[in-house]
């Protein structure tokens, strides 16, 4: 009963404290995330939202939400009122049900990613209409070693996010074969953000 | 902290915390499709159009309190359009402004790249008039999407090629069109094309914003940018026949000055800080002397 009162308490509170200069640290660094992709892009949890919605993810949102954006919440996390809650009172953005739908899409559980193309892909004249998703995921290290390369990338890249399924891999090669269309995505961990714009060819290191 | 929130209740950056995400979503994809043009909801600034109000916006959008803002127009640092914009941010936005290229985190410009290679960390922002490079070929913009949807830039090879048949070679100097990794065709905006191989796997990021045609497009760092050419009439950038007056740097771009009323010129780097950094550096150029009093 009590976890729950300040669970509610929690859904107003936990905004950035100071919303003009917090947003822009946080836009430069998701800026740079995407323009030099496996380059990791760190802020310290700036907003502090209920659980199990991560700090980042949460600062990510109140930096690049509003009422024009519409966000689509994985089956469990939409479930869950505070977080629906926190996002709706702080960003103002609406929700949507339908992925198609989607100017951005907040997955927590990586196992259960549904397929990339039932996201917005945009169109061929249009492409920047496409879902941008955050991949709220364990850690920015300690996975299995990736051979990134693409725009933004001097030679190579080997990040090692911690926490995508397999079968990510696999979506990602056919999410470059639809380019310019296609959907970008933001990992982001308690250690930080790492931008995978949809340029960005991922090769599997040694495991 | 307190500073910051008292300019917060003025608009920091003078654009309303809605408008700048809304150009910031915008950067955010023109990113991740390098090349491309993301058209977005430009805002009315307190300057004309042709004062490079795209720019303006991108650099709002962008400016943060850590950063030290330098503006350019042509290559120097003094003239009206430059200064009027570096005041413009040290009033909203109270950033630290410099006329050195090494020092600037953000650095806005309309028809230059500077000489000095661009590092890391670096941003280079484009006011641009004209985003639209098949917009001499093909007034509506309908049709351009669509042959940029298509790849079909077979018209603007057509251009250049008549051109060549007209002059013996492509007489197109500023905003000569180039192709960004491989896949769109994009216009530089009015500089000249000296400065397009800078834009080749530039370290720096490279962002244009187009306030009247209300467009925004992206460079990402370490990107493919190919100048237009053909194998019979490969690329190639102006070259000067002599060196800067001033410096007497040969492989920078050079403006002419008049020096008197009797056919007396000069030809010195159009990039000021390249030239006076030469110079303090002890680089002598052949008028360095007599031009003292009237260098710029
Ligand atoms: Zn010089």
């Amino acid at each position: 009963m009590t976890a729950v009162q300040s669970n509610s308490a929690s859904m107003f509170q936990g905004g950035f404290a100071d919303p003009v200069f917090n947003a822009q640290l946080v836009f430069r660094q998701i800026m740079d995330a995407l323009a030099r992709p496996g380059r990791v892009a760190e802020f310290n949890g700036l907003a502090n939202p209920p659980a199990p919605l991560s700090p980042t993810v949460a600062s990510i949102a109140a930096t690049l939400f509003d009422h024009d954006t519409n966000v689509w919440l994985d089956p469990a996390l939409a479930r869950n009122e505070q977080v629906a809650g926190w996002l709706t009172f702080n960003t103002s953005a609406p929700l949507t049900r339908e992925p198609l739908d989607a100017d951005f899409a907040i997955l927590l559980d990586s196992g259960s990613l549904p397929l990339l193309e039932s996201f917005s892909q945009g169109t061929q004249e249009y492409p920047d209409r496409s879902t941008t998703l955050i991949l709220q995921i364990a850690s920015l290290t300690g996975g299995r070693k990736l051979c990134l390369t693409g725009p933004g990338i001097r030679d190579v890249d080997n990040s090692a996010p911690n926490g995508l399924p397999d079968h990510f891999f696999d979506q990602w090669a056919s999410n470059g074969l639809r380019f310019p269309r296609g959907v970008d995505v933001l990992l982001a961990a308690p250690d930080g953000v790492i931008g995978l714009p949809r340029t960005v060819k991922i090769a599997l290191g040694e495991s | 902290m307190n500073t910051h929130t008292q300019l917060a209740t003025y608009n920091f950056a003078y654009l309303d915390e809605q408008t700048k995400r809304m150009i910031r979503r915008a950067i955010l994809k023109a990113i991740a499709i390098p090349g491309y043009q993301v058209p977005f909801a430009s805002r009315e600034m307190p300057m004309p159009y042709g004062w490079g109000t795209g720019g303006v916006q991108v650099t709002a959008s962008v400016l943060g309190p850590d950063d030290t803002l330098k503006v350019i127009d042509q290559g120097a640092d003094d003239t009206t359009n430059a200064v009027s914009i570096r005041a413009f941010f040290q009033k909203v936005a109270n950033v630290a402004v410099t006329t050195r290229t090494a020092d600037a985190t953000i650095i806005q410009t309309r028809h230059r790249i500077p000489e000095e290679t661009l590092n890391e960390g670096q941003i280079l922002v484009y006011q641009v008039p004209i985003p639209e490079p098949l917009r001499f070929l093909e007034p509506r913009e309908t049709e351009t999407r669509k042959m940029h949807a298509l790849e079909e830039y077979g018209l603007m090879h057509v251009k250049l090629y008549e051109d060549i048949a007209r002059n013996g070679h492509i007489a197109t100097t500023y905003a000569y069109p180039v192709k960004v990794e491989g896949r769109y065709v994009m216009d530089p905006s009015p500089t000249p094309k000296f400065d397009n191989p800078k834009m080749h796997k530039s370290q720096a990021l490279q962002l244009f914003g187009a306030g009247r045609e209300k467009r925004i497009y992206a460079i990402p760092p370490y990107t493919d940018v190919i100048s237009l050419d053909f194998e019979d009439h490969p690329f190639e950038v102006q070259s000067f026949e002599e060196p800067c007056a001033l410096c007497a740097a040969c492989d920078v771009y050079l403006d002419e000055v008049i020096l008197d009323d009797l056919g007396g010129r000069m030809f010195v780097c159009s990039d000021t800080d390249h030239c006076e950094k030469r110079r303090a550096d002890g680089h002598v150029g052949p008028l360095a002397g007599e031009t003292a009093e009237t260098a710029p």
